[in-house]
């Protein structure tokens, strides 16, 4: 029942939703390294992302500015989270983090489903890589091989702006060491800002982005927040690195196993997670650290 | 406080329970929604012994609540099993066998770790349930058909079925969970668990096994959880398969954190608001799905102003309250006038005993170290130390910032692991040894920063440390009530009085002066009954009035015991110990008494800055 043809295809949906799972993890982890909050509300996120592109989209009919807007719009809400509720929390005990950001994303959610409704909403992929694409031995959704470019993309555009910026650098020393970074005289509480509305939009860039493949319900960023949970483990928290390959690893797991029973997807993928735990507890690229 | 008064919180809840029928009606309770409270309740007292009491926030309870539920539902529906309550007893052991075998993965991180790896294991739960072994779990049908419990007395059989009847069964079940509850908290497990919330390195450093533990509270919250499944099927007559789903567990959390953690009623009150407010938007205010909504800004507007839930906002009105009328803060010059309380000349007045162990001897070396080195990478933090303590000795160390002192100190207290090098402890090789263990053979030390269990008071805190001296580092103790413990009582007023803190005994640590801390930091060392006792900077941040007083405190502990003291008041240093290493740049300067120490021309210009001749 195996085909090659079918293996390989699952190997690309692997690789799409890995890109996918590495580019939101990667909004988490930097978020929890910089700030030390965990995000439970980073679905969210996500679904906000899809959302506010699905109605740019319908009133412009662009795909281009729907990805624009949803991403900015994503970076607006985290932004004002941020100031509003979440920089309260930062002298509180990461188990009140956990509760807000929790009730923050139900908020979220809510306020959609009130919106919008619980059907699901669609959002057609653009003309240009709408149609199959002939592969050889088997024809594969263009879009999907479009998905991997665009957050490819997107992730290179994170990694030259933590990597090779300034203000990528103040926040990859504030992963190390955010008590020192504001020492030094850098105001750390606008970098958190700015740290948790990057995390946020890479998180809702990803929403619209992944918004022709699926369609949108109030609820997708749910499972999408526990997969990036594991991905984050596997990774190793606070690592940028580690995200992509946890994204990655992770992907691969779900569509392989998803080939031979979808219900086995998720009892592999913590397999996995188990087995990183016991054998590098801090995750493949992380370090031991803060918890 | 009501806590005083034996049994009474006991009485109360039953008195509660039984007014509850009569009462809520009145209030627009339906007896189902009195129900799946009560339901809600008692699967939250395990969560709040494993969140409010142990500190640990799990976001993946659902997946024992569902495994209970699912497996009594299968006995009664599937396998033809006929008593309703052994049914959801076996649903609670299955739901705490798993929670064992998760807890096993799970804590192997701590804190956001540990809510993340949860969350991904319940969410695993949910697609196991739908999908490979649906055939058993009715998969997203669920399992219809689950009956009411009866009990046969011979005389007459007592059925509960639906509304007020099956309320009488509830509310029994709830009662003897919260009596088990409040036996387990009263219990030297509870008083650990606590301490593991406020503190887990210390609750390790003074001797307890704390994963141990931590795994204890996790199958306990899985076993309430099992029970409460279970009892979810009975009170629907159908077993749903949404137990499973994140969803449930994220209600928990958010109704034990609005009814208050660490209190054992803050679940059921929390459900109560909830399902109350569930109703009302939705039937009364007609806000339809809304009410969500609704309940997630409430929530979040609750955690933030609000932090300890509804029962802790009382209780903190309560005291704010009665501490206007005779409250005040400590000051130092109170703390100071402790040490007047009791004669210090003329020997100790009472003293602990050091652990007396087979093979122990009087005299002879009690600490060797041998060759021990430690490097962090290319900076060697000591190097080569061969240091020797005898019984009943007193020794100081002295050494300039960054001489490796505190390295040495947590290397001999098996903090660290030396990167080469031995250490004998009364003879034994304790190399690469965990604190806990050396801390049970009877070596411990007290830090240079306080290391407290802040939310507890004095008494608590020593209670426990003496606690790990008297029960081992692991023991099951759960339904002992700790007052019942021989000689721990009289093992906390010793040290109390020891420290000089009998005057603060029931004060929280966080509003005790800061010598008093300090004090409070040596005795939680000393409560171990340690037979080596190493003291890092005893002295350190104290007025020199204190330091006097310290210094008379720490000669008064040296009778009978042997310890080691780091401090950089070389005045005070001199004057307590009998001999002196100097340690320099990671190595071993000098040794010697204190006057060839002040002699010595090598640490005089090592630590003293030079001397022109």
């Amino acid at each position: 029942m195996v085909n090659w043809a079918n293996f390989v295809s699952q190997l690309f949906n692997g690789l799409a939703l890995g890109a996918l799972l590495a580019l939101i993890s990667s909004g988490l982890t930097i978020i929890y390294g910089t700030l030390g909050v965990l995000n439970l509300a980073h679905g969210a996120m996500f679904m906000l992302g899809g959302y506010a592109g699905y109605v740019a989209f319908t009133y412009t009919g662009s795909f281009v500015i729907a990805v624009v807007a949803g991403s900015l719009f994503v970076a607006l809400v985290g932004i004002v989270m941020e100031r509003v509720i979440i920089r309260h929390f930062y002298g509180r005990p990461h188990e009140d983090q956990l509760l807000v950001t929790f009730g923050l994303s139900i908020v979220c959610v809510e306020v959609v489903r009130f919106a919008f409704g619980s059907q699901s909403q669609l959002v057609p992929p653009p003309p240009l890589f709408s149609g199959i694409t002939p592969l050889g031995f088997m024809f594969y959704p263009t879009y999907r091989l479009a998905v991997v470019g665009i957050i490819a993309v997107a992730l290179s555009a994170l990694f030259v702006v933590l990597y090779r910026t300034r203000i990528g650098m103040i926040v990859r020393a504030g992963i190390e060491d955010s008590t020192m970074v504001d020492m030094l005289g850098i105001n750390v509480y606008r970098v958190f800002m700015i740290v948790f509305g990057i995390g946020a939009m890479a998180a809702g860039f990803a929403g619209i982005v992944n918004a022709p493949v699926v369609s949108l319900t109030p609820g997708i960023g749910d499972d999408i927040l526990v997969q990036t949970f594991v991905v984050v483990v596997i990774g190793g928290v606070g690592s940028f690195p580690g995200a992509v390959l946890g994204g990655l690893i992770a992907g691969e797991i779900i569509s392989i196993t998803s080939m031979f029973n979808p219900g086995y997807a998720y009892v592999m993928l913590f397999a996995a997670m188990a087995l990183v735990l016991v054998l590098r507890p801090y995750g493949l690229l992380g370090t031991r650290g803060r918890e | 406080m009501i806590m005083q008064r034996r049994y009474a919180i006991e009485a109360l809840t039953a008195a509660g329970l039984i007014a509850a029928p009569l009462v809520l009606p009145y209030l627009g309770f339906a007896p189902n929604t009195v129900n799946r409270i009560l339901v809600w309740g008692l699967f939250g007292i395990g969560f709040d012994i494993l969140f409010g009491y142990t500190g640990m926030l799990s976001f993946g309870q659902s997946a024992f609540y569902g495994t209970g539920g699912v497996v009594a539902a299968w006995l009664l529906t599937r396998a033809g099993f006929p008593n309703v309550f052994l049914a959801l007893i076996i649903g609670m052991i299955s739901a705490a066998v798993v929670g064992y075998l998760v807890g096993l993965i799970a804590l192997r991180r701590t804190g956001i770790y540990f809510a993340m790896i949860t969350v991904a294991i319940a969410e695993v739960f949910f697609f196991v349930e739908f999908n490979p072994l649906s055939d058993f779990t009715g998969g997203e049908n669920g399992l219809p058909g689950v009956p009411t419990p009866s009990f046969n007395l011979g005389l007459t059989t007592l059925h509960f079925t639906t509304g007020w009847s099956l309320y009488q069964f509830l509310a029994l079940c709830y009662f003897v969970g919260i009596v088990i509850a409040l036996r387990i908290v009263r219990s030297p497990v509870g008083a650990i668990l606590s301490a593991i919330r406020d503190n887990p390195l210390r609750a390790q450093a003074v001797g307890h096994n704390i994963h141990g533990y931590k795994l204890t509270a996790f199958v306990i919250a899985a076993a309430y959880a099992g029970f409460a499944g279970g009892l979810l099927g009975v009170l629907q007559a159908f077993m749903p398969p949404d137990a499973f789903t994140f969803e449930t567990s994220g209600q928990l959390v958010m109704q034990t954190a609005i009814g208050g953690t660490g209190t054992l009623f803050g679940p059921l009150l929390g459900a109560a608001v909830w399902l109350f407010l569930q109703d009302f938007l939705q039937s009364a205010l007609g806000l339809g799905a809304a009410w969500k909504l609704v309940l997630g800004t409430v929530f979040v507007l609750l955690v933030t102003f609000l932090r300890r839930g509804i029962i802790g906002g009382i209780r903190d009105l309560y005291v704010w309250a009665t501490s206007r009328r005779n409250g005040h803060e400590a000051t130092d010059a109170e703390s100071l006038a402790d040490f007047s309380d009791i004669p210090d000349s003329g020997g100790m007045p009472v003293t602990i005993a050091p652990h007396r162990r087979a093979g122990d001897r009087s005299s002879g070396p009690i600490l060797q170290a041998r060759g021990l080195t430690k490097r962090y990478g290319g900076l060697v933090a000591n190097s080569d130390i061969d240091f020797t303590v005898n019984h009943g000795e007193l020794r100081g160390v002295i050494g300039p910032n960054g001489a490796g002192k505190s390295t040495f100190f947590k290397m001999l207290t098996c903090e660290v692991t030396p990167t080469s090098g031995s250490i004998l402890f009364e003879g034994r090789d304790i190399t690469g040894m965990n604190v806990t263990d050396v801390c049970q053979l009877g070596l411990t030390k007290s830090y240079q920063v306080n290391q407290l269990f802040t939310h507890l008071t004095v008494r608590e805190n020593l209670t426990v440390a003496v606690l790990a001296d008297l029960r081992g580092r692991f023991k099951l103790d759960l339904f002992r009530n700790v007052a019942s413990i021989p000689g721990l009582a009289a093992q906390v007023a010793q040290t109390m009085m020891l420290v000089r803190l009998t005057r603060r005994a029931d004060t929280k640590v966080s509003d005790l002066a800061y010598g008093e801390k300090r004090r409070l930091e040596i005795g939680l060392a000393l409560a171990t009954s340690p037979s080596l006792l190493l003291l890092d900077e005893p002295l350190a941040g104290m007025s020199p009035q204190e330091r006097v007083e310290t210094v008379k405190l720490l000669k008064s502990l040296s009778q009978g015991r042997t310890m080691i003291i780091i401090d950089h008041d070389m005045d005070s240093l001199f004057e307590l110990a009998e001999r002196v290493t100097v340690l320099q740049e990671g190595r071993v300067l000098v040794e010697g008494t204190p006057d060839e120490i002040k002699a010595n021309p090598a640490v005089q210009e090592a630590y003293l800055g030079g001397v022109i001749e």
